[in-house]
């Protein structure tokens, strides 16, 4: 009963899951994003964020982390604490009001003390943060002075909006980190990414937080999590659109996407561009570069693959293609006499008549390729006299 | 026999290549002689092939279609670059020595051999000659320390390369000097047949013309040297032939102006033809043309089988399948040819007959057993079904033609779903299937009733639809009784030969379709029309909507969507694992048919007056929704106010946005509430229960209030200045005047809010298109990284090249649509 289950043998099985993946991504919604349950962040879903997977894009159109916290952390103020660590805090984010000296050529911007002592900041660390060249920085209990050196009047507006850009405080790239609780558990759901600086925060759980970009997973966790996080991100995007597609499949792309050791993309830069076959690569895309490097390398095609078999009219090797039968099957009355003449002895099913007639027709073709190896002249006479 | 093609080799072409290969040396530009015969040593030769019917090659000797064709060649009067190769040319101009030829760093020496490609030593580590610097001024020029050089001063630095030291370097397809051409190989005519256009002119192929460009200008180049012309005219013309030679073989570079026909279209050059979508790769050698098909409109037969298909009998007639004829079949041929079922007769010289009605007694008397006829398509043929798109495996199925009259295809609505099909003038394809080993893998393999379940999830792909499952919901929803006689009548006419059970006067719906089921089906689900009770009290469910079925005996519960319908259908699932294939196909045959015996015996219809609501639902509906608009209008007085609810990582605009959409969706959320209790019992219920066709939403919308129309899932902003249309006030942030409908489309639509309705269904369709286009191409790339993938007998996933991606399909090894199917809600 087991055996009846299984897959059977020689199925192409890579066609099946890329059109089941692809059959139901015709049904899906454009519309990029959705409100994610109560995180109140906007996630690309849908297609988009489909093909983002599939492409292994490295930035991401929506980055996004969801940060457990350890067993110290587990209270809304707690936690609010340590999403005030990871949100990235802008100089221009405590600024109330900025001025321009003209006749020192100097900077100065008012901070909000109050939100200085809610984020724990205070005026020697941002003096500390200001990491600008050829400035002088100073500055005394809320008021921050920046004095330019060597920078004219004309520029000073320049350096204003380089000092307001300048990273204060938490993980660059984290524009939003809000407190949600789920399943009983405080988390944080942050909009930005970097897996990495925030495993070292206080407080936060490394082993449970995980980002939904495949790379970042990849450079911290090693490839088995990303293909994980390949398989849960695309199945995730899946259900969400009320679509169902078997694990297995979304599995079988996790592992072609990951088995050599790092992430491949799906298309032409990926692994359709790095196929051996030369012509299934210039049938893909990029015909002529695919062809005019196979020429100068000498590579040569062993037609191992689907495609080239397509190419030159042989039969393919997968499902009932992979089979022959062996053996001297007893000849049967009901034969076509024309081949009774051509094989007394060795009698073999019928089919193989056929395909012998209509291969005939296509040798030219097919001999030409090999003639500039070969050079065998009489082959295609040899055809034309059999018809 | 032929046997299998092994391996292609690529490598550069050598002019010794082209030589050997070449039939013919092509020495002028004319194409034809004053009577229109091809000239001898032109590029029209008929020494190059035969493309004109009824000649013979005067190489081969071959006949049209045998003869393969012949190259030519042409000799160059100067070199001229090969422009496919002008990179591989840059970089041996590079890492080569000026001087001794010889690769510019020592085998010896790693580190130097690393950087070779990206920065070159400037002095020759074996002879110790200073290398000029190398520039390449594209398309096709050279230059060493701006110093431009010839095509043939390339030539002789290549020369000089050692060949030990090209392996080296990777460069292993030949000759460096092969990359500047000085023989050019003059295509076969096979290649660019001419086109005799009614008026009796030739029209010549792109090609032929870029080849009499290159001949002329070769030949006034060769001319010039040889008078000895001053050296800007041979420059001049040397850059000409240079240009032919390039555009002949691609047309499309950058920096090249393109050669044009004389109408103004652009030539295709010899990487145009292989390129792309419609180039030889794509268009050709993956697709074909194929014959034996045939292509028409489809139309709905709820009576045939779901693996069957009704052909026109005009495409039956043209439509034919050989058969050879043998000992056993001769007079059952014989009959054919006599009732005129055979188009042609094939003798064993390979003379092929046209069966006529003068001609077939002759043939009747004369065919033997080693003849071949072509038979029309009859009653029970297998073939191939198909319908663009083809997005999965169930695209192109494999059915049983019934011959009909009309001139549509007729399929079983059942198996719309897998084909993605509708009978809005959709038209699908036929390809009768021409060889025995194909009709046994066929109706092996792709026949409709062995791909019920869908590979992609493991449920059923294939059901009932729309009023087949209406109908059986109101046959088994309830109590319905049928009387013996009607009952009887119902089976007749649903054509399924059943014995009712005896003794008899009356049957229920539910023992209706429990004639249907196998013995020994045992579950029990929740029926689609589950009201979603807080708690389900299963068995005790009051409104029918718990299905349970004991040993074949449909005890409790309504058949809807959820039961039979195609994509969900539990039961035939649940049948999958305990019956044949073919029983499941007749269980669907039946169902559907003996609902449409119902229902057409009931009666169905909605009308315009099922969606009214009594008078004060109304006022009720009107009451919310007014409630829902105020809710918003208050948001915007607090936004105004700028006490407005700040959500996280929002600014003030977003969160009133946000807010405002919530409130009114709650609002619909609950005129829907509303209708659901007050409308009135009619056919609009029994589609949206069963599952049939529609839900709630589309009644709400229908009899209440459209809603919210979103553009790009906000509300609609754009338009006039500050406002949306000039029915509003400027800076207006109402519900009304950003897309909200509050109107049902029963009760009409003002006019603006018409303009939402539109706005959005505009959205829907531009949405679709472009999603389309997206997911197509997602489509292509996925199945060109995965289609070399297959279970190998161990059941591990190998790729082409025998590495293994998986050591056990699926992790697990099973196959999804092998196994039960459970539904994961």
């Amino acid at each position: 009963m087991k055996g009846k289950r299984m897959f059977s043998p020689e199925e192409a099985i890579g066609v099946v899951a890329a059109q089941s993946l692809s059959e139901p991504a015709t049904q899906m919604t454009m519309r990029t994003y959705h409100f994610a349950g109560t995180a109140g962040i906007q996630v690309t879903l849908g297609l988009p964020r489909i093909i983002e997977i599939f492409d292994a894009r490295k930035e991401l159109a929506t980055p996004t982390m969801e940060i457990h916290l350890d067993k110290d952390h587990q209270t809304v103020e707690k936690a609010k604490k340590v999403a005030e660590n990871i949100k990235e805090v802008k100089l221009k984010d405590l600024v109330t009001a900025d001025m321009l000296d003209m006749t020192n050529l100097e900077v100065i911007c008012k901070l909000d003390a109050k939100l200085l002592k809610e984020l724990e900041l205070d005026i020697e660390k941002i003096k500390k943060a200001v990491k600008l060249k050829k400035v002088k920085v100073d500055g005394t209990g809320n008021e921050l002075r920046v004095a330019s050196m060597g920078v004219d009047v004309k520029n000073l507006h320049k350096l204003k909006y380089k000092l307001l850009e300048l990273h204060m405080k938490g993980i660059k790239g984290v524009t939003q980190a809000i407190v949600n609780k789920d399943n009983g558990e405080w988390i944080i759901n942050t909009l930005g990414s970097s897996l990495k600086k925030v495993q070292k925060i206080e407080g936060v759980d490394p082993y449970k937080t995980t980002c939904n970009s495949i790379f970042e997973i990849l450079e911290v966790l090693g490839v088995e999590a990303a293909r994980n996080s390949i398989i849960n991100q695309s199945k995730y995007t899946l259900d969400e659109q009320g679509l169902h597609v078997d694990v297995r499949y979304i599995m079988l792309l996790a592992d072609l996407m990951t088995f050599s050791g790092t992430i491949k993309a799906i298309g032409r830069y990926g692994i359709a561009g790095e196929k051996d076959s030369v012509l299934a690569r210039a049938a893909f895309e990029e015909t002529k570069k695919h062809l005019i490097s196979a020429a100068i390398r000498n590579d040569e095609d062993d037609l191992s693959g689907i495609v080239e078999n397509i190419m030159v009219n042989q039969v393919i090797p997968a499902g009932t293609g992979s089979f022959d039968l062996y053996g001297d099957i007893p000849k049967v009355p009901m034969k076509p006499a024309a081949k009774e003449k051509a094989e007394p002895i060795k009698a073999e099913k019928p089919k193989v008549e056929k395909k012998t007639e209509k291969k005939a027709e296509w040798k030219p073709k097919a001999e030409k390729k090999i003639e500039k190896k070969e050079t065998k002249k009489p082959a295609p006479k040899k055809t034309a006299k059999k018809k | 026999m032929v046997s299998r093609i092994k391996g292609i080799s690529f490598s550069i072409l050598t002019p010794e290549d082209v030589k050997s290969l070449a039939a013919v040396r092509i020495v002028t530009s004319d194409l034809y002689d004053v009577d229109g015969y091809p000239v001898e040593g032109g590029v029209m030769d008929p020494r190059l092939g035969v493309v004109d019917p009824g000649l013979h090659c005067r190489t081969c000797g071959a006949g049209i279609g045998d003869c393969p064709g012949h190259f030519g060649y042409l000799e160059l009067a100067k070199p001229v670059v090969n422009i496919l190769y002008t990179k591989a040319i840059y970089k041996m101009l590079k890492i080569s020595c000026t001087k001794c030829g010889k690769i510019l760093s020592k085998p010896e020496d790693k580190k130097a051999s690393k950087e070779l490609g990206r920065n070159p030593p400037s002095k020759c580590p074996h002879c110790g000659a200073e290398q000029g610097k190398i520039k390449f001024l594209k398309p096709n020029t050279f230059y060493e320390e701006k110093e431009e050089l010839s095509p043939q001063e390339i030539r002789e630095r290549f020369e000089a390369i050692p060949e030990d030291e090209l392996k080296r370097v990777g460069f292993k397809g030949g000759r460096p000097e092969s990359m500047i051409l000085t023989l050019f190989p003059v295509s076969p005519v096979t290649t660019r047949p001419s086109i005799t256009l009614e008026s009796g002119e030739k029209s010549e192929d792109d090609l032929t013309h870029k080849l009499v460009d290159i001949v002329r200008i070769n030949q006034s180049l060769r001319e010039n040297i040889d008078i000895g012309a001053p050296d800007f005219i041979i420059k001049d013309l040397w850059e000409l032939l240079q240009y032919h030679v390039t555009t002949y073989f691609d047309n499309e570079l950058t920096g090249i102006p393109q050669a044009r026909h004389r109408s103004g279209r652009p030539l295709k050059g010899m990487i145009q033809r292989m390129k792309g979508k419609e180039g030889r790769i794509r268009g050709n050698l993956l697709g074909k043309r194929v014959n034996f098909s045939a292509r028409t409109v489809i139309s709905p037969d709820p009576r045939i089988s779901i693996n069957e298909v009704g052909v026109p009998d005009v495409i039956a007639k043209e439509l034919t399948i050989e058969v050879p004829v043998t000992k056993l079949s001769i007079n059952h041929i014989k009959e054919l040819i006599r009732s005129g079922k055979a188009n042609y007769a094939k003798r064993p010289d390979g003379r092929r007959i046209k069966v006529t009605d003068d001609n077939k007694e002759e043939l009747i008397e004369n065919i033997t057993s080693d003849w071949i006829i072509d038979r029309q398509l009859t009653d029970s043929d297998i073939v191939l079904f198909n319908r663009q798109p083809s997005l999965h495996r169930p695209s192109i199925m494999a059915h049983r033609v019934r011959v009909m009259p009309g001139k549509t295809f007729r399929i079983s609505p059942q198996v719309c779903p897998p084909y993605n099909a509708d009978f809005d003038g959709d038209e699908m394809n036929l390809h009768a299937l021409q060889t025995e080993e194909s009709r046994v893998e066929a109706s092996e393999l792709i026949d409709v009733k062995n791909n019920i379940i869908s590979p992609r999830f493991g449920g059923p792909l294939i059901g009932l639809d729309l009023d087949q499952i209406s109908g059986m919901y109101l046959l088994t929803h309830g109590d319905v009784k049928v009387s013996r006689k009607e009952t009887a009548n119902l089976f007749g006419r649903a054509g399924i030969d059943i014995d009712l059970p005896d003794g008899r006067k009356e049957f229920t719906g539910k023992e209706i379709f429990s004639l249907l089921l196998p013995r020994g089906l045992n579950m029990d689900f929740k029926a689609n029309c589950c009201k979603q009770c807080d708690k389900c009290i299963g068995d005790a469910c009051k409104f029918d909507s718990y299905v349970k079925i004991k040993d074949g005996h449909l005890l409790q519960g309504a058949i809807d969507s959820s039961a039979v319908g195609a994509l969900k259908g539990k039961i035939i699932s649940k049948l999958h694992g305990i019956v044949e294939t073919e029983e499941i196909k007749n269980f669907i045959d039946n169902a559907g048919r003996l609902a449409v015996a119902f229902i057409a015996r009931r009666g169905f219809s909605i009308g315009i007056s099922d969606l009214d609501l009594p008078e004060e639902t109304l006022v009720k509906v009107k009451k919310r929704v007014d409630l829902a608009e105020k809710h918003s209008n208050d948001l915007i007085e607090k936004y105004n106010a700028g006490e407005i609810r700040i959500l996280p990582g929002m600014t003030k605009s977003e969160s009133l946005e946000s807010q405002i959409l919530n409130v009114l969706a709650e609002g619909l959320n609950s005129v829907s509430e509303i209708v659901k209790e007050n409308i009135k019992d009619s056919d609009i219920l029994t589609m949206t229960n069963s599952g049939s066709k529609g839900s709630l939403i589309n009644a709400t919308q229908m009899a209440a209030c459209v809603g919210q129309e979103a553009i790009l899932g906000q509300r609609i902003k754009r338009g006039f200045f500050n406002r949306t249309l000039p029915h509003f006030r400027k800076g207006d942030l109402s519900a009304a005047g950003h897309g909200f409908v509050k109107n049902g489309f029963k009760q009409e639509l003002s006019p603006t809010e018409l303009f939402w309705n539109i706005m959005n269904g505009r959205e829907g369709l531009m949405d679709k298109s472009l999603r389309t286009r997206k997911s197509g191409y997602m489509q292509r790339r996925l199945v060109n990284a995965l289609q070399d993938l297959r279970v190998t007998t161990s059941l591990s996933v190998k790729n082409s090249n025998g590495e293994i991606v998986q050591f056990k399909a699926g992790e697990d090894g099973v196959d999804p649509a092998k196994v039960q199917w459970s539904d994961k809600e």
